[in-house]
């Protein structure tokens, strides 16, 4: 093995330990449990969107809708049809990428601030039906009346109702999962082409690559796995909340996987866990917290436009 | 009934007006800089506040006159310090900046004037009904139509008679072609930032006299005014007038017979149209596709 494929296997490796032992060292940091399955969730989230944005180059502005789909779908479930959980997470997931795989035959032709455009407006239509459509969505209160069930594995039980670090091992699992169909899926030929759309759209074309049918199925697979971060969404709060579909929460999206840098697989998680670390520090010391979350997205453009995973490569080499 | 209609169509010629002026100055400012203003909501709510900060002392045709102007000289500084670091640069930046922006001016004209919605004081005469059968159309609706309409003729008189505005359109076809021929496009792209802001204020303003002034209703306005744009096709400014005035009729004809549907409405439009024209109803193809 080359001293590259050891470094790298080293950094997954301490990934993947910072996360499994989360619960034990959270606590003693001033964090807590419940924290770090929202860091996870959001980070899904951003990752998936930059599933798109980072590795095909497509900027989706609306991708919250697909997150709340999600959302709003397991919690549907979980209220009327079904207590099983794993089922109302598939249910969730299906919604929301469902949605999505439709919209995007629509909108594949469009390019850079058009297509940017058109997912925010057409984003807009889902919160706008979650808003308006209040006996089933419960309207601007949102989804209650929902919770999630403990999981039975056949061998052993799963209390994630009750238990928080047994429901933390439970998100884990099911990111564990996205993340390395994820993975997988851009080792691919398929990922690699992807790449290449990024990288040039135009020699794609010529080299006889379908780009239209390569970008819908990426914005595709991109809103099942942000539907999926949705579905556990909704079970880390036992409830849908209307404004997880509008186009602010896809802005945060985007600013997560910017922040923690678009180009590296896992650098939206990162965003993510300083973007909910900030948030929920400044909404707990001033009632102005909106004003210094604008702050830091004009700051963050302005001076680190490559996240800080792209900041501390750069200033390495 | 007829009334009922009457009622609904000028209301929603009036909205529509609103989303008209809102999306040509969203519209300039894309054309020529490809940045998508989400802050373009909070320069329209900056206007309002000017306005109702500076009524007491000018005025209120003092305040419609120096509201916008002023409104534009902070969006050419927000421009010069901000914006003009990005051009280049992937879209992604701008839309991300600007939408910071517009959580910054919300939260900061919140801050300032409180969470309260403001009434803007107009003159007697104005407030009142044009006829007692027409009692809906007062005399300050018809006034905001009118510099709503003497507003949009100056630009567009602007655009094709004026050096400013034939290097703007030019600029907006082909800006590297514009740059070779010696124009600075620094100022240009400054100059068209700045008439974009000016439209926005002057709908903050007239915005402020009808509905009243809160923190949030920037924000309202933004998503249809992209669909304007978008139904009426990017690049072109006729388009997205007639974008503008066509979904705030049919938003207004939808809340005669379903209420809850006069949002969606909007967004049917738009589907229909990215369906069936994917370049919008004047846009041309190739421009932005």
């Amino acid at each position: 093995m080359s001293t590259e494929q050891i470094r790298k296997l080293a950094v997954l490796a301490a990934i993947w330990i910072v996360l499994l032992l989360a619960p034990y060292w959270m606590a003693p940091l001033g964090g807590y449990t419940d924290l770090a399955t929202r860091v996870l969730v959001l980070g899904l989230a951003a990752m998936s969107l930059n599933f798109l944005l980072g590795f095909t180059g497509v900027l989706s502005f609306g991708h919250a809708a697909f997150f709340g789909l999600g959302a709003y779908g397991t919690g549907l479930m979980l209220k009327y049809l079904t207590h099983s959980t794993p089922l109302a997470l598939i249910a969730g997931m299906l919604l929301g990428g469902v949605c999505g795989a439709i919209l995007g035959t629509l909108i594949v032709r469009r390019r850079g601030v058009y297509f940017a455009m058109v997912t925010i407006a057409f984003g807009q239509v889902f919160y706008y039906i979650a808003f308006q459509w209040s006996s089933l969505t419960g309207g601007d209160d949102g989804l209650r009346g929902f919770s999630r069930q403990p999981v039975n594995f056949g061998l052993f039980k799963l209390d994630i109702l009750s238990n928080s670090s047994q429901f933390y091992y439970f998100v884990l699992l099911c990111f564990a999962l996205a993340v390395g169909a994820m993975g997988f899926i851009l080792r691919s030929p398929f990922g690699r082409t992807m790449i290449a759309i990024r990288e040039n759209e135009r020699r794609s074309r010529f080299l006889g690559i379908p780009v239209e049918r390569h970008i819908w199925i990426s914005f595709a697979l991109s809103c099942f796995f942000m539907a999926f971060a949705g579905a556990l969404y909704a079970l880390v709060n036992n409830f849908a909340d209307p404004r997880g579909l509008h186009y602010s929460q896809s802005g945060d999206f985007v600013m997560m996987a910017v922040m923690g840098g678009m180009r590296n697989f896992w650098g939206p998680l990162l965003g993510a866990a300083v973007f909910v670390v900030v948030q929920d520090y400044l909404s707990s010391v001033t009632v102005n917290w909106m004003s210094f979350v604008g702050l830091l997205f004009v700051l963050v453009v302005l001076f680190f436009p490559r996240g800080l995973l792209g900041f501390l490569q750069r200033s390495k080499a | 009934m007829t009334l009922l209609l009457l009622f609904n169509i000028t209301n929603g010629l009036i909205v529509g007006a609103f989303y008209v002026l809102m999306a040509l100055g969203l519209s300039l400012i894309l054309n020529l800089s490809n940045v998508i203003n989400f802050a373009h909501g909070g320069f329209l709510v900056l206007g309002g506040y000017i306005a109702y900060a500076i009524t007491p002392y000018v005025g209120f045709w003092g305040a419609l006159l120096l509201a916008p102007p002023l409104t534009a000289v902070i969006g050419l500084i927000v421009e010069r310090l901000l914006i003009r670091p990005l051009y280049g640069r992937d879209p992604l930046y701008g839309l991300l900046l600007t939408f910071g922006l517009a959580f910054m001016i919300e939260d900061g004209t919140r801050f300032i004037w409180g969470a309260q919605g403001k009434p803007v004081a107009i003159p007697a005469f104005l407030a009142q009904p044009l006829s007692s059968d027409l009692f809906f159309i007062t005399w300050y609706r018809l006034f905001m139509v009118v510099v709503v309409i003497v507003a949009i003729a100056l630009l567009f008189l602007l655009l094709r008679y004026t050096r400013l505005g034939i290097r703007i359109r030019a600029g907006t076809l082909d800006l590297e072609t514009v740059a070779a021929l010696g124009i600075n496009v620094q100022k240009l792209r400054s100059l068209n930032f700045a008439v974009g802001i000016f439209l926005a204020g002057l709908s903050g303003v007239l915005a402020a006299g009808q509905l009243g002034l809160d923190p949030t209703m920037g924000t309202n306005l933004l998503m249809p005014s992209f669909i304007a744009i978008i139904v009426g096709g990017l690049g072109s400014l006729p388009g997205t007038l007639i974008g503008g005035l066509l979904i705030g009729v049919a938003a207004g004809l939808t809340s005669v017979f379903f209420p809850a549907a006069s949002e969606a409405v909007m967004y049917i439009m738009m589907a229909v149209v990215l369906l069936a024209r994917p370049r919008g109803l004047f846009g041309e193809e190739g421009i932005m596709s």
